[in-house]
């Protein structure tokens, strides 16, 4: 049976794992690749790796450092951040990256899912979207790595997911930027939402503080994966612990 | 020395990394008399299989990879592309095992791609899934499945059973990455190795 994905993403800076609280304010967590190690150890089934400052910054990723986590990793990962072009997203894959994940780029310019997915295939775009809710619907945000370019993108989170998965996208990560970092659980009723919408699978971001916060994203919001950040970095949740407890509660999960 | 066929549309390095960690010696190449001399093969494979046959007969090498009677192992899209056919692209394979690669059809229920971590059922006992147990997680990610037959050694589950490795005469398969399937992707790489 399929296993429900327990993610940890690694949200890098200058190498470092970093953490903010609603996307404002970075604190230094540890090394990136010490980290995945650790990670990988504990039971976790996909990592991803988020070069936050890269589209605001209009860098990209640095291919060695992709390379040296593929070196040292038997589990896949996912890059992500400030891939512009499907030639760089080929390159990231060429080094040893499973999935690459695309978000500012593909809200700049759309057609970049498309020419991904053409040139790597499906399997390999993560389209990662950050969403928030106002005035009773939810609207995509830009540029979240940089609270000083945070942008709303003049879309609407229903509208862009199926946009998304129309031109080609094979999973998307929804980042519901209202519970994130205060981990008070995810926002089931936007994942709900969301994944009525999709035959493409949906992975839950922002919000996770407890192992019911998990369970709940899965049985009720029905998703494929759940990612954390801080909880995880911060020793909050031990990995084996949680996957223990999901298993218990009858949820397929890889042990 | 394991030559791995690069056809530059693959994710070529996680399957070297995965080796070197074994301390298996490998070398990527896409070279005529490379492949046809090399004491084993695996074809690697990421995207899609209209792109990846298009260039494994531009590069000369359909009749070498099937004359080939050396190990040969397909990951990934490489088992797809061993089986006679697929309908990602209408495409002819390289016929060595008997059969149709399919898409998955997707729904609500059944996202496409299949990805992440599935178990395993052993349906033959071969040297390349000694050690293997049923129910062991292996990571996959695919839309596209090869049916299961009587070359099939191992099956997963999605909506229907489905081939997750194959074995005809000198000719492996893996659909998932053994590169990215933790101690069950290591031991069937050394499985292969060891071969």
């Amino acid at each position: 049976m399929l296993a429900r994905r327990i993610i940890p993403c690694l949200d890098v800076k200058d190498g470092k794992v970093v953490k903010g609280v609603q996307f404002v304010g970075h604190e230094v967590l540890g090394d990136a690749v010490d980290l995945a190690l650790r990670y990988r150890d504990e039971g976790a089934d996909e990592l991803v790796l988020y070069d936050i400052t890269a589209s605001s910054e209009g860098r990209t990723v640095d291919y060695n450092w992709v390379r040296d986590i593929a070196r040292a990793l038997d589990i896949p990962f996912c890059v992500a951040g400030g891939l512009r072009t499907a030639e760089q997203a080929v390159r990231c894959l060429d080094s040893g990256a499973d999935k690459v994940s695309i978000n500012s780029p593909a809200l700049e310019r759309p057609d970049l899912i498309d020419e991904l997915a053409e040139m790597a295939g499906s399997q390999c775009v993560v389209v990662g979207i950050d969403s928030r809710e106002m005035d009773n619907d939810y609207y995509v945000h830009q540029y979240s790595g940089d609270p000083d370019k945070i942008r709303q993108a003049g879309r609407r989170t229903l509208d862009w997911v199926v946009e998304a998965q129309k031109r080609g996208a094979g999973e998307i990560v929804l980042n519901c930027m209202n519970q994130d970092g205060v981990r008070k659980g995810y926002d089931l009723k936007q994942l709900k939402l969301v994944r009525d919408l999709l035959h493409i699978p949906l992975v839950a971001s922002g919000g996770a503080g407890a192992p019911e916060h998990f369970r709940d994203a899965f049985v009720e919001a029905d998703v494929s994966g759940a990612l954390a950040a801080s909880v995880f970095h911060k020793k909050i949740i031990a990995i084996p612990d949680l996957k223990q407890q999901l298993k218990a509660d009858g949820i397929s999960i890889r042990l | 020395m394991i030559t791995v066929i690069e056809l530059g549309c693959a994710n070529t390095a996680s399957v070297l990394f995965a080796l070197d960690r074994l301390g298996a010696e490998a070398k990527l190449s896409s070279d005529q008399a490379e492949i046809k001399g090399a004491r084993k093969v695996i074809l690697p494979g990421v995207g899609a299989a209209g792109f990846a046959m298009s260039r494994i007969h531009e590069l000369g090498l359909y009749d070498i990879i099937r004359g080939l009677d050396v190990p040969l192992m397909g990951v990934c899209l490489g088992q797809q592309l061993l089986f006679d056919r697929s309908t990602e692209g209408d495409v002819e394979c390289l016929g060595l095992i008997p059969g149709e690669v399919t898409r998955i059809e997707a729904s609500r229920e059944l996202v496409v791609p299949h990805m992440g971590w599935n178990q395993l059922e052993i349906k033959t006992q071969d040297p390349l899934n000694a050690g293997l147990k049923d129910g062991d997680f292996a990571y996959f990610v695919h839309s596209y499945v090869c049916p299961a037959n009587k070359y099939t050694l191992t099956t997963a589950t999605y909506g229907h059973p489905f081939a997750a490795m194959v074995r005809k005469d000198n000719v492996w398969g893996c659909q998932f990455h053994p590169e990215r399937s933790s101690a069950a992707g290591a031991q069937i790489l050394k499985n292969f190795v060891e071969l």
